[in-house]
């Protein structure tokens, strides 16, 4: 075992509502921290290698949503085991071949340590690319929510758009999602936790299935 | 964004920030004033105190005298 590889296996992966692994970084848009996104949500996600297909059709739609993230106040960083000349050559290219613009910086985890320390390489997959993967972060630098995809699948930009308004309404509201919720959808109350809560449902105006399943609109 | 250049000089956007802290404010009041995300400002900010540009007391910032030299410099 390589030393990346005993360092990798002893870190593991970040979890749930636990503070976001800290890091500072060299990007496309200069040295970058956690700490500097405070205050903000932020979409980090990896890519397993710059020029490469679906690589670059995930970048394309990543900018894509970029307005839509920017309007409910969340940052994109993207990350990969590149170095910053390649990934500026890419991003150059993308926009020359395409005429799509990449407005979000872009971390060049040569050394893995933000790689490692999310949990981004996936050894039985590649061990030497990052997977597909998404973490969301809260404005505390609190991790929300995690996605991985495997090296062959381009993700779904319209969940990861999903998934930043179902975090923010149930922060704000105190309420959880439904399957496949949107904006605008009924909300899930949270369930009654004792017997007089759940009899004080009866009434309270909401849309019960049964006493530990009810909606409300916002 | 890089700040400063490997030469000392400064970027659009190192120019940007260092004026807009000719008079001393906070990241988020320099965010408003050029119109930068607040990641690229505090981390501008960051690589121009390194610089020795500008300093920072109680999260409010401002030109040293370094700085105003070089903002001058760069009108």
């Amino acid at each position: 075992m390589t030393m990346i590889e005993e360092s990798e296996a002893r870190i593991g992966l970040p979890r749930l509502n636990e503070p976001a692994p800290a890091f500072e970084a060299v990007t496309t848009h200069g040295p970058l921290r956690l700490s500097d996104f405070e205050g903000s949500w932020l979409i980090l996600f990896s890519h397993p290698a710059d020029f490469t297909p679906v690589c670059t059709t995930e970048f394309m739609a990543f900018a894509e949503i970029y307005p839509e993230l920017q309007k409910r106040g969340a940052a994109l960083l993207g990350l990969s085991i590149d170095s910053v000349f390649s990934h500026i050559a890419w991003v150059r290219n993308i926009e020359e071949k395409t005429g799509v613009k990449i407005p979000f910086p872009v971390i060049a985890d040569l050394d893995r340590k933000v790689a490692t320390a999310y949990g981004m390489v996936m050894p039985g997959e590649s061990k030497t690319e990052t997977s597909r993967c998404v973490f969301v972060i809260d404005p505390q630098g609190v991790l929300r929510a995690m996605i991985y995809y495997p090296l062959t699948t381009g993700r779904n930009m319209d969940e990861i758009v999903r998934l930043i308004d179902a975090l923010q309404t149930a922060d704000a509201n105190k309420v959880a999602t439904p399957a496949n919720w949107r904006p605008g959808d009924k909300v899930i109350v949270p369930a009654p936790t004792t017997t007089e809560l759940a009899e004080e449902r009866t009434g309270a105006g909401y849309e019960c299935t049964d006493w530990y399943l009810c909606k409300k609109s916002l | 964004m890089p700040c400063v250049r490997p030469d000392g000089t400064l970027s659009g956007s190192g120019r940007s920030m260092l004026e807009a802290v000719q008079t001393e404010m906070t990241a988020a009041e320099v965010v408003v004033k050029i119109g930068m995300p607040l990641y690229l400002v505090r981390s501008g900010l960051r690589e121009m105190i390194d610089a020795g540009l500008v300093s920072e007391v109680g999260e409010r910032f401002s030109q040293t005298e370094k700085g105003a030299e070089k903002a001058q410099q760069a009108s």
